[in-house]
């Protein structure tokens, strides 16, 4: 009997699936259980975050970075500060840089949290999201005494930090820093050694250092191919220079090394954030140039100039002068950067937002190419995909 | 000028003359700016070559200038890790003009082009797969254009008696709100009728 020619098959994928980790159509096209071709359809969450941005003043613009990647939102609104600053010339004060470094590793950390859980129950393994997210939320709350704010902090702004830290949110974060390991090693417990987790990571999605240059790769994606690269250590911005940490970096490539790196990226943010508890200064958070940076609550009640400072920088907003940058944070899931174009006005006159995540989606093809469908989602997974900052 | 971006740009007018047109520096950040002609071999000798080893393609964007006759300036950040160094590279065009594709040289290229036609409509000649991205389906327009409104031409609903998604031009129940600030942020510099400052003003400059 002759052999029945299989017509390949088109399945489509999302846009509302819970492994699409947000709004993702995903057109395969199969040939049996092996994907012969995959067309990732985004921008079902698109907002128009750049337009929106040209339209306000920077202060008001500061918002839009924290409902890009909500799962790290203190990442991006470093990234837009860190080139708001470069433009105007000024640089935050000694506190605030140790401040933003501290919540900017915290938000590390939630993020690995919710992309190593949501990974595992990809694969099939739900504790670890129960485990995770106990412990995300206790960020959540170091989130909300800072700034008010679970999600959308609006907390690193043009200049500093908003607030300083209320009394006592030192010690608890320490006192985090020192629960939090175990929690690390039992989500290890469960995953590292398991049959079934090794048997749907291990040689999938295997990206060679070459590739990892040629799609534009950063991050956890980039080092779990063995690159040792990161901005933190490469082009320090902040205090990064003055700490101590290691940077883990993968052998093969494949979705397990990326979990790895992450899993060892929350232990070092741990050494960073014990570093930043134990040398944090005294001194301002924000500068104190009032033609940038709104004047403090007191000032405002005695000083007639204080009091119009306020109204104008809240109202018509900073003058940028004329100018452009590229900026580059390294956020949890990669290379974050914002690039600015200021034509001297109170508004941006234009704002990429250069998101890690849509670069690791465009490789999406190339990586699936001869996988079979149920690695189609690990191989999601383990990208850390947000459709928040992919579609902007 | 940093003497490692005089080098570079200095070993580029040697080794590719006229690739590069104008080289610049802002606030340490390398700028280069080259033409549809030599755009893919500019990258590809940046990618390939030893001083430059610029092996990632970060980002490609464009902006616009509606009043220049050469209206977008299409953007493209590059990164060498071997050298820990940034280069942007800058190519004006006009809307009829094309722009080669870097997707032979960098295969991250092809989603941020598709990213740069979708909202700006930039055309990028030999890109194997120039589709909108961002954008709805069968979306008409380039949204980041600076002659394209914030709030755009259609809006979307369900309806409850077609059962279906309709789409609508947009009404808006409050005009939108353009506000002007371009107020001097020192205040009013010279007070209406008040001549004795002038004239104190004009004194001081005959003593200078």
């Amino acid at each position: 009997m002759a052999e029945a020619a299989i017509k390949p098959l088109t399945l489509n994928f999302g846009p509302q699936h819970p492994a699409a980790h947000g709004v993702l159509r995903l057109v395969l096209e199969m040939d049996g259980e092996v994907i012969e071709r995959a067309d990732p359809h985004i921008g079902l969450l698109h907002r128009g975050t750049e337009k929106l941005i040209e339209y306000k003043t920077y202060l008001q613009a500061l918002p839009y970075f924290d409902r890009l990647d909500y799962v790290s939102p203190m990442s991006q609104e470093h990234a837009f500060a860190l080139a708001t600053e470069k433009l105007l010339g000024i640089e935050a004060p000694r506190r605030a840089q140790y401040i933003r470094v501290l919540f900017a590793e915290l938000t590390r950390i939630a993020n690995h949290l919710l992309n190593i859980t949501t990974f595992a129950i990809d694969v099939g393994a739900m504790t670890p999201l129960l485990w995770g997210f106990e412990e995300r939320e206790r960020i959540m709350e170091f989130y909300e005494r800072v700034s008010g704010a679970r999600l959308h902090a609006a907390y690193f702004r043009p200049g500093g930090v908003h607030q300083d830290l209320p009394t006592g949110l030192l010690e608890d974060i320490g006192r985090f820093c020192d629960t939090f390991p175990k929690t690390i090693d039992d989500l290890e417990e469960l995953l590292t050694g398991n049959r079934i987790f090794l048997q749907r990571t291990v040689d999938i999605g295997v990206v060679s250092e070459e590739d990892a240059f040629d799609w534009g790769f950063t991050g956890p994606m980039l080092r779990g191919s063995g690159v040792p690269w990161d901005l933190r250590r490469a082009q320090p911005y902040e205090v990064y220079e003055e700490l101590d940490f290691q940077i883990p970096v993968g052998k093969n490539g494949d979705c397990f090394d990326r979990y790895l790196v992450r899993m060892e990226e929350m232990r070092q943010s741990l050494v960073i954030i014990r570093q930043c508890i134990e040398k944090m200064p005294e001194g301002p958070v924000m500068v104190e140039n009032q033609k940038v940076t709104p004047p403090r609550r007191g000032e405002m009640k005695r000083s007639m100039e204080a009091l119009i400072h306020h109204f104008k920088l809240y109202t018509e907003g900073v003058h940028v002068p004329p100018g452009e940058t590229y900026t580059a944070v390294e956020a949890p899931k990669g290379e974050f950067a914002v690039y600015l174009v200021s034509d001297g006005s109170n508004r941006p006159y234009k704002c990429k937002i250069r998101a890690p995540g849509f670069p690791h989606l465009s490789a999406m093809d190339f990586v699936c190419r001869g996988h079979m469908l149920a690695d189609s989602v690990a191989i999601l997974g383990s990208m850390d995909v947000v459709f928040g900052e992919i579609d902007r | 000028m940093n003497p490692a971006h005089k080098e570079l740009v200095d070993l580029l007018e040697v080794s590719l003359p006229g690739a590069v047109t104008h080289a610049e520096e802002f606030r340490g950040e390398l700028i280069l700016w080259t033409d549809q002609e030599h755009l893919v071999s500019l990258a590809t000798f940046l990618r390939d070559n030893p001083n430059a080893l610029f092996k990632q393609l970060m980002d490609v964007t464009a902006v616009d200038y509606p009043q220049r006759e050469q209206r977008f300036e299409v953007v493209y950040n590059l990164l060498s890790l071997s050298h820990n160094r940034r280069v942007r590279l800058k190519l004006p065009t006009d809307e009829e003009t094309p722009v080669p594709s870097l997707c032979g040289v960098f295969s991250a290229a092809n989603w941020f082009e598709r990213e740069v036609w979708d909202l700006y409509g930039v055309f990028f000649t030999d890109h194997p797969d120039l589709r909108r991205i961002l954008t709805d389906y069968g979306f008409e327009g380039h949204p980041l254009r600076k002659d394209f409104p914030l709030t755009g031409y259609v809006e979307v609903r369900y309806d409850e008696e077609m059962k279906r998604v309709v789409y609508e031009p947009v009404q808006l129940k409050q005009e939108f709100r353009g506000f002007d600030f371009e107020s001097p942020w020192e205040g009013i510099l010279h007070l209406p009728g008040d001549e004795k400052a002038e004239t104190a003003e004009h004194e001081d400059g005959g003593k200078a």
